[in-house]
């Protein structure tokens, strides 16, 4: 399976209770790609990450971990469930996902954070997962940050350093959602920077972001969602220069 | 050096019989809490209606009051439930509720309740997105549970068990009422038989203040622990 696709998601759907959040999305990536996911707020583009690594349970549709699909079952409600949680840490483990508010765990240094999942759940010796978080941090340019607890460094460092915890479970795809949305902006550059660098080395990338400079340069395709459908979907030259829907000209307006 | 008049080795006896039984209620009282805190918040509705009779009832009735229905009412019971065994099925079974036990069952139901609460508000003081990432790294429940909730719900319910602690020790004075040879108990008898209730209720108060004290300096210790990574607030 060492050509199939990374990561296929076959006509999403999720409700919450009786709002239907996403219609049908679909997305295929290849080895490297970088999908970079727009849409104003409330479009569905974070629930549709959330999706992938089931966070939320779609209500219907398929996920596909590099020719794995997620198997589904139903509970006595009726709702949709995962067959086998088991299953679901597994395929998680191989998609780590970078938050909006860095979501570090507080009560233990960087380095532990790093390594913590790595040696628990991948099952890495211990002098390895180190030595793999250091590399790592020195990546991300906070190797001097490693005994540091998440409260003590800057929002920038943090997403920097999540970012370190994402890379250490050497994933098969990374999931950002809208990484510098929780920065100042002063501070958006140096993670923005380092996403850029990990793009560049081909790591297979799906971001949700409002950043339409890191969609339009580093992309190689854009989904634009709006109301809980891709209402527009290219490479950035096609979803920026010339789309073909009115809403997305609507989006990229000025609007003052 | 005060002259306890020889009823000084008693009222060290006494002193242990408080501390043993202030441990002991502290153990069984720590296990109720978790277990009542974890069934009020799980989805259960026969859980939480459990749990919630539970804590409303006991935080509604006096300690006191609670005590003498355990210790009277226990042996009342068992007696009762002897008789229906050995009339009915031939079963000899007995047993005499003895004051130790029945002073750390109540007191650790009551101060269960107590925990219960402290728990349920730690557990709910745990940032969701700290589960979430856990979660979206491939944790177990178990894993998710042990690595991040409990340590991070233990900062929170800290402070609280600290002072539920602190009344619990006093609270188990109460048990000399029931017969259990406490320190309280000795005193009690010491200064009546000597009729000089200063002489020894004064040294009694001394040692339960020395033990809250020392406990509030080591409960001062453990939160400095519990609370490394959290910047405080100047």
């Amino acid at each position: 399976m060492a050509d199939s696709a990374p990561l296929i998601c076959k006509d999403i759907h999720k409700t919450f209770d009786q709002l239907e959040v996403l219609k049908g999305i679909s997305l295929e990536t290849k080895k490297g790609d970088v999908v970079s996911l727009i849409g104003s707020s409330g479009s569905g583009k974070s629930t549709f990450l959330r999706c992938i690594n089931m966070l939320e349970t779609p209500t219907s549709g398929d996920i596909i971990v590099h020719g794995d699909p997620i198997r589904f079952t139903t509970n006595r409600k009726g709702e949709r469930i995962p067959a086998d949680n088991k299953q679901v840490e597994l395929i998680r483990a191989r998609l780590s996902m970078v938050f909006q508010s860095f979501n570090l765990w507080s009560h233990m240094t960087v380095l532990e954070n790093i390594i913590e999942a790595p040696i628990h759940v991948l099952k890495v010796p211990r002098k390895e997962a180190i030595e793999r978080a250091e590399a790592y941090l020195e990546k991300v340019g906070i190797y001097e940050r490693k005994d540091y607890y998440p409260a003590q460094m800057s929002g920038g460092q943090q997403q920097r350093a999540a970012i370190a915890r994402a890379l250490a479970m050497e994933p098969e795809v990374m999931l950002f959602d809208e990484p510098t949305s929780a920065l100042d902006p002063e501070l958006v550059g140096e993670v923005l920077k380092v996403m850029q660098n990990l793009a560049e080395e081909g790591r297979t990338m799906i971001v949700v972001t409002h950043e339409m400079s890191f969609a339009r340069d580093v992309s190689s395709q854009v989904l634009f969602l709006h109301q809980g459908v891709i209402e527009e979907q290219g490479t950035p030259d096609k979803v920026f220069d010339n789309p073909d829907s009115e809403r997305m000209k609507q989006f990229l307006a000025p609007k003052f | 050096m005060i002259d306890l008049k020889g009823y000084g080795p008693a009222l060290l006896d006494g002193a242990v019989v408080t501390i043993e039984l202030a441990f002991f209620s502290l153990a069984l009282a720590l296990v109720l809490g978790l277990i009542g805190a974890s069934a009020k918040l799980s989805k259960s509705r026969v859980a939480i209606g459990i749990a919630t009779t539970y804590t409303t009832l006991i935080r509604g009735v006096p300690d006191l009051v609670m005590m003498l229905l355990f210790y009277y009412g226990g042996q009342v019971a068992v007696n009762n439930l002897s008789d229906y065994l050995y009339d009915a099925y031939d079963i000899d079974f007995f047993f005499q509720f003895d004051p130790f036990i029945s002073g750390v069952i109540t007191i650790g139901l009551i101060f269960g309740a107590y925990m219960a609460e402290t728990f349920r508000g730690a557990f709910l003081a745990v940032e969701s997105g700290q589960i979430e990432a856990a979660r979206a790294y491939g944790f177990s429940r178990w894993r998710t549970f042990h690595r991040i909730i409990l340590p991070q719900m233990l900062r929170h319910a800290l402070p609280g068990i600290g002072n539920n602690w602190q009344v619990l020790l006093k609270t188990t004075a109460l048990v000399s009422i029931i017969g259990l040879t406490d320190m309280v108990r000795v005193a009690e008898e010491a200064a009546k038989a000597e009729r000089m209730p200063f002489h020894f209720f004064i040294p009694v108060a001394f040692v339960y203040l020395s033990l809250t004290a020392g406990s509030e300096l080591f409960i001062k210790w453990l939160n400095k622990r519990a609370n490394i990574g959290v910047v405080q607030g100047s």
